[in-house]
């Protein structure tokens, strides 16, 4: 056990964070080359100012028409995104591995809110999964993929969770747990979760398309 | 492959189902390997990954809202039985499966990128169409009504078949009409350096005269420099464009561009027209490699706003029945000239009612896009699919709708006919041309 755990949080650790950043450089690189490429309709015509415009109000869970026709679903996305990218970042179980194994320091949050923040994660999954599999219109576009993405996320947070409360065997969750962190954060390029790494450009081409050629609003 | 969706509502046309005869699975293939990898790029690519199929763009479309939220009608979902089909199979499809990627993208979307307002990533559903259009285009398999349009844009560059002749002709038929009323009207013909080329769509020499013999009378009474041309290069309309035929709309455009530049004008006004605004605005320069519109374009409304602005269009009594406006797509969510079709329509009509939602958010007529072009055989997929408009045009309570565009003029005609909402429609030339001063009148 103790050396599958050495393995997960060292080499394991390495390649997918590995594959992770160098595989995110690689999509934005060969995206950007392909737009130059193929896209020259449309490349030309991206503005800071207007991805901003549009970044900005898309940030604004009641600020544009679709976030006000679901606002079920828009208070769930936001909590969720925020809770997703926060915990993982600033829990103090990760921040200690950062400390041991390479000696930075790293702001934390308690463990007691971590704690919530990971509930609110999963209450989020829970809401996707539920409204995916019962929502008509949902229903009609699901594939394959979209379960993946939504089970990584939740697997990796349920067995932090677990891990955290020391069900079951502890240094088997815990492992299990890395495994799926490790598994999600190196599927981040290749999978829908890419969303994460393209949502600026995309969102910001629309937004230059609409504030700079359309002169009206994108939301 | 096929699924539940479009292969239940199969409708009958000569134009795809003579297109589909021809094809086998190989060819299909081959066509569409060439234009997506010859023709997309990060921007399919994207679209097609990163699509969350969450489906929060489905409240966008007035066909979801419309079929009681029939969920193949949402946004995502047309391009769900299209293009993420094409890409799964890498473009190994049947000609029937051809045959229902046609019909959803010709009659089931209006690209009037609604949904846009919609969709958290920013996904261009009205472009992921447009490409799946232009694969049945290159296929072959476009609807006979639309075809025709589309055969009459590259044979005489206009889109109603009008003939060389016939053009100038109904130019001095209006002329003539006009002289009645105002005996020194002229419509200028040929008039190299004048200020403005003054444009119209096909359809309007064709069977919307009256529209011209308007627009002469304000350019007549306000004292403009304007000038029609006597050739080819006189149509804006493109019906090209919505066919996937990029070729042939890039024809019609340089033509229209260059006949602008061989008149020397300084502008391009257009008529009260949506799709062709789109193509000289937005789509036809940037298939020519121009950036923007090599001359500048105008579209009426802003003409008309310029014209009061600037004092020389003078009202002399105004419009007091009850009005409501339609914010056309393609100049609305196009061109953003929401504010100033408010500012002209409140100058003449003091009894202005909001139809909501509006602006940028509001529904489309449901003909645009082409759709109403695609004819007779796909009338009521576009009556039926645009019940949320006339639910809108029921709660205004007015009697009148300003429609701006011709297309919303089809579309909207045929939904207050349908849904018996009792209204008038007007485009706002026909209000502008009654209430404004003409000082050389004779009556
Ligand atoms: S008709 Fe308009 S709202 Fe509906 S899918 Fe097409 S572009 Fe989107
Ligand atoms: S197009 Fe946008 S709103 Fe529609 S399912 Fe995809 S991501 Fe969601």
């Amino acid at each position: 056990m103790n050396a599958a755990y050495e393995f997960v949080v060292g080499p394991l650790a390495w390649i997918a964070g590995a594959i992770f950043v160098l595989g995110s450089i690689y999509r934005l690189v060969s995206m950007y080359a392909l737009a130059v490429k193929k896209d020259y309709s449309s490349l030309p015509y991206m503005d800071l100012k207007y991805s901003l415009r549009s970044i900005i109000h898309w940030l604004n869970p009641f600020g544009t028409a679709g976030w006000k026709a679901s606002p079920w679903t828009a208070a769930v996305t936001f909590i969720f995104h925020i809770c997703l990218i926060i915990t993982p970042l600033f829990l103090l179980g990760h921040a200690v591995l950062l400390e041991t194994f390479h000696g930075i320091e790293w702001p934390t949050i308690s463990d007691g809110l971590a704690d919530g923040l990971t509930m609110l994660v999963i209450a989020g999954c829970i809401f996707f999964i539920i409204r995916r599999a019962t929502v008509d219109k949902l229903k009609y576009i699901t594939s394959g993929m979209d379960w993946f993405v939504i089970f990584l996320v939740l697997a990796t947070f349920l067995t932090g969770f677990a891990a955290y409360h020391q069900w079951l065997n502890y240094q088997f969750i815990l492992i299990l747990h890395i495994l799926a962190g490790e598994a999600m954060l190196a599927s981040i390029p290749f999978t829908r979760l890419s969303h994460m790494i393209f949502w600026v450009f995309i969102r910001g081409y629309m937004g230059s398309e609409f504030g700079k050629v359309r002169h009206a609003k994108d939301w | 492959m096929s699924i539940p969706g479009i292969r239940d509502r199969k409708i009958e046309d000569v134009g795809l189902q003579a297109g589909v005869d021809r094809l086998t699975e190989d060819q299909i293939q081959k066509t569409i390997k060439k234009v997506l990898k010859g023709e997309t790029g990060a921007k399919l690519k994207l679209y097609a990954e990163t699509c969350m199929r969450c489906g929060l763009c489905a409240e966008g479309c007035h066909y979801y809202m419309s079929h009681d939220k029939d969920p193949s009608y949402a946004p995502v979902s047309k391009v769900r039985q299209t293009m993420w089909e094409i890409l799964r199979h890498n473009g190994k499809v049947s000609p029937e499966f051809i045959y229902g990627c046609a019909q959803i993208a010709y009659t089931e979307c209006n690209m009037c990128k609604r949904c846009a307002h919609y969709c958290p990533l920013g996904i261009d559903i009205g472009y992921i169409i447009s490409v799946v259009r232009r694969i049945c285009h290159k296929l072959g398999v476009v609807p006979l009504y639309i075809q025709d349009t589309a055969h009459s844009h590259s044979a005489t560059m206009n889109q109603m078949w009008v003939k060389d002749d016939e053009w100038p002709d109904a130019l001095q038929w209006q002329e003539d009409e006009a002289r009645d009323e105002i005996p020194n009207l002229r419509i200028p013909l040929e008039v190299e350096g004048a200020d403005i080329f003054y444009s119209v769509i096909g359809p309007e020499p064709k069977f919307r005269t009256q529209l011209i013999y308007q627009a002469a009378v304000l350019m007549n009474e306000t004292g403009q420099s304007w000038t029609m041309p006597a050739t080819p290069g006189w149509d804006n309309s493109d019906m090209a464009m919505y066919t996937g035929d990029y070729e042939v709309m890039g024809r019609i455009k340089r033509a229209h561009f260059d006949t602008a530049m061989r008149l020397k004008v300084k502008r391009i006004v257009m008529g009260e027209c949506g799709h062709a605004f789109r193509s000289i605005y937005d789509m036809g320069n940037r298939w020519l490699g121009w950036k923007m519109h090599p001359v500048r374009v105008m579209h009426a409304i802003e003409f008309y706003h310029e014209l009061l602005e600037k004092g020389q269009l003078k009202i002399a009594k105004t419009f007091d029945t009850p009005v409501t406006l339609h914010d056309p797509c393609n100049i609305i969510r196009g061109r953003g000239l929401m504010d100033q079709a408010r500012e002209v329509v409140k100058a003449f009509c003091p009894n202005f009612v909001e139809m909501t939602p509006n602006r940028e958010h509001n529904y489309c007529c449901c003909a645009g896009g082409g759709v109403i072009n695609c004819g007779p055989p796909f009338k009521n997929v576009r009556v039926e699919g645009n019940k949320v408009k006339a639910e809108q045009l029921i709660r205004t309570g007015v009697p009148v709708v300003i429609a701006p565009c011709h297309n919303c003029h089809g579309g909207l005609e045929d939904i207050i006919h349908a849904y018996k909402t009792g209204q008038e429609l007007k485009f706002l030339i026909d209000i502008i041309y009654e209430c404004m001063e003409k000082p050389d009148a004779v009556e």
